[in-house]
């Protein structure tokens, strides 16, 4: 799950790491009373979306006076920003952060992941911040410094220390930057965090260290237990689709393609996708039904994918374990009543021919497949009119 | 011969009492699998599915001889679960439960680097279907009328994906000697590398499937690993060559984050390493045929 950087900010200022002084808006009315209540000489209006990139994109602005903040939030307010992060269809904007706008001397890159190789916490550094790591990693790989981290005994100021000796700073900013990099980590452990990034933090003239920026992702295995994380979604910035079906318990995450797919088992769903591709088509959607493939999961993830216009035919593809196909076979039927594109059902495992029974009988124009490659090739001339 | 589990091996069940450990434990049972007994905590002197339960790991290796457990315990326990099972000194848990968090997973794995290499418990998943060594017993959820008994391995992330494999090569005539689920989560507990070393020494096996998904360095890894030791053909195959960056697909662990982490990647890299690459998911029994035949 991502936040917003204002929330990763709030969160992060309370495990030490410091902050530009700042405050939410939803309004041009709010946003200019922010910034008075602010002070200062300039405000930076920040537009709130899941999204990096926004500076070039346009969703950063710098004001001189309280009308450039109001003119500001007015064109920004509402506006879908299009970043190199958000994919064609943007993100909306509902929320700006205003923020006292401080000039600084240096921007660092600080990031920490989840390392999936070494398993343990990673911590990157390095003295090229403002870029994305991934051009910094090109184009400064030398730049780059990083440190693991012990889970038994968590980050240590030691390791802090030299990250930030590395970066070239001097013993004043060297403690304050390790304040701001254990504060990272502590949030990082205590909130379940995947992804904390800071970039750029900035050394001001008077050798304060402050997160101009913060990106902050969840484990969504963890929210259980991170209520106040849970709290802080915000549904404007996901696929409505997608949190309709996380409601569900099915996993959806829609694509551009026309063949619409249900599919019990994340594996098999990804692969039948490939498919569909390989035998000329494009996928419209992941959906993984999960294994307790029930009736009522079976219309609600038809009612999902029925929802995306795109959708010119339906591949659904089950391996039963510990699912029968002649009870997916039930619900699959049910759900097919008056449906207005070509349906292709392939079923494989436990009572496989009872299920193949159920369809045949239902006098429902829904093309049976054998094999997965069967399925696929059927499904895609099925979405361009022509009879397989 | 077979890795990880036999018709001989003594297994427990953590969490035995629930509803699902109840269902799939009886199922185990019916396949042939040597189960013992099982622990839920509170529930220790009772008999379910007329065997022993104890209060813990402990009490159940002590009265049963108990080697390997399946464990079937909510996300939030999970972890403490593989920590006692590991205490108790199992050689193997294998963990079907999805949605553990993984700083957890994490933890866990630190926590089993305290014993020696020769004591350490093996664990596989979470967030998979299990293991089964066909006509032997079998230490998971799949459903075992699928696999016949023969002379390939298969590991795989994904538990569906690992039966669509065992069914095209039951309807080829091609046995299995162990299917392993190593489940579909960024933090595994043991990999792709583990398994295909242990493959690699199980005179039974002649023929490896490694089947992979998007995300994580797991793959490029163990095909390293198999250019460099392995004698016996492994065939490979990726899923998610369109799965979009970015996104997680279904699996906590099928995300494209990284360099490396596509499929096309992958499937290129087990390429240079010499493996057998399926072109695609329905062409893994006929890859697997191609593969005995080079023998």
């Amino acid at each position: 799950m991502d936040i917003h950087e204002y929330q990763a900010k709030e969160l992060l200022a309370k495990f030490g790491v410091p902050v530009p002084r700042g405050s939410v808006a939803y309004s041009p009315d709010q946003a200019v009373y922010v910034a008075t209540e602010l002070g200062g000489w300039h405000w930076a209006v920040k537009a709130q979306v899941h999204a990096g990139g926004r500076g070039k994109a346009g969703g950063i602005r710098l004001c001189r006076t309280y009308g450039e903040v109001a003119q500001a939030a007015k064109d920004l307010l509402g506006k879908t920003l299009v970043t190199a992060q958000t994919g064609p269809e943007g993100k909306i904007v509902q929320r700006l952060y205003i923020e006292v706008a401080e000039p600084f001397e240096r921007e660092i890159y600080l990031g920490l992941v989840l390392d999936r190789k070494a398993q343990r916490i990673r911590v990157v550094a390095s003295a090229e911040g403002g870029m994305e790591i991934e051009d910094i990693a090109k184009s400064k790989p030398d730049s780059i410094r990083q440190v693991q981290v012990e889970p038994a005994v968590g980050l240590q100021p030691f390791q802090a220390r030299e990250l930030a000796f590395g970066l070239g700073l001097n013993i004043k900013q060297v403690s304050r930057a390790v304040t701001a990099i254990m504060g990272c980590y502590r949030a990082f452990r205590d909130l379940d965090a995947t992804m904390v990034e800071i970039n750029p933090l900035v050394v001001t003239k008077d050798n304060r260290v402050l997160a101009l920026d913060a990106k902050m992702s969840f484990d969504d295995n963890a929210l259980f237990r991170r209520p106040q994380i849970s709290e802080m979604r915000d549904p404007s910035q996901e696929d409505p689709r997608e949190a309709q079906a996380n409601q569900h318990g099915l996993n959806y995450v829609g694509l551009a393609g026309d063949i619409g797919c249900i599919i019990n088992g994340a594996g098999l769903a990804m692969a039948t996708m490939d498919m569909i591709k390989y035998a000329g088509g494009e996928p419209a959607n992941f959906l993984d039904v999960g294994g307790g493939a029930s009736p009522e999961r079976v219309a609600e993830a038809f009612r999902l994918v029925l929802s995306d216009r795109n959708v010119k035919a339906i591949l659904v593809n089950i391996f039963a374990g510990i699912n029968r196909c002649d009870w997916v076979a039930q619900g699959v039927v049910q759900a097919a009543r008056d449906l207005r594109v070509p349906l292709v059902v392939r079923l494989a495992g436990t009572n496989v021919e009872a299920g193949k029974q159920i369809i045949k009988e239902s006098g429902l124009p829904i093309i049976s497949a054998d094999t997965l490659a069967d399925a696929a090739e059927k499904a895609v001339a099925a979405a361009h009119g022509k009879a397989a | 011969m077979s890795i990880l589990i036999n018709e001989r091996t003594k297994v427990i069940v953590q969490g035995f009492t629930g509803d699902k450990a109840t269902f799939h434990a009886n199922e185990m049972i019916c396949y042939g699998t040597n189960l013992v007994g099982g622990v839920t905590p509170g529930k220790g002197g009772l008999k379910h599915l007329d065997r022993p339960v104890f209060n813990t790991v402990k009490d159940a290796v002590a009265a049963t001889g108990a080697e390997a457990s399946l464990a079937f315990v909510p996300p939030a326990y999970a972890a403490d679960a593989l920590m006692e099972a590991a205490d108790a000194g199992l050689r193997l848990v294998c963990i079907i439960t999805d949605g553990i968090p993984a700083q957890d997973m994490m933890r866990v794995k630190r926590y089993l680097m305290r014993y020696p290499k020769e004591k350490r418990t093996l664990v596989v998943g979470p967030n998979c279907a299990g293991i089964i060594s066909p006509g032997k017993a079998m230490l998971g959820i799949m459903p075992g009328h699928i696999y016949t008994r023969g002379n390939v391995g298969i590991v795989s992330r994904s538990g569906t994906l690992g039966y669509e494999a065992a069914a095209q090569m039951t309807a080829l005539g091609i046995g299995v000697s162990t299917s392993v689920g190593i489940g579909g989560d960024p933090i595994n507990g043991s990999s792709f590398l583990d398994h295909m070393a242990l493959f690699e020494a199980d005179p039974e096996t002649k023929a490896v499937v490694m089947i992979g998904e998007i995300g994580g360095p797991q793959e490029a890894e163990a095909s390293q690993w198999i250019k460099e030791n392995m004698t016996k053909p492994v065939v490979g195959y990726v899923a998610g060559l369109t799965a979009p960056k970015g996104r997680r697909m279904g699996h906590a662990g099928a995300i494209i984050s990284a360099e490396g982490d596509t499929a096309a990647e992958k499937a290129e890299i087990m390429m240079s390493y010499g493996l057998h690459v399926s072109p695609s998911a329905s062409e893994l029994g006929a890859t697997v045929a191609r593969a005995l035949a080079t023998l």
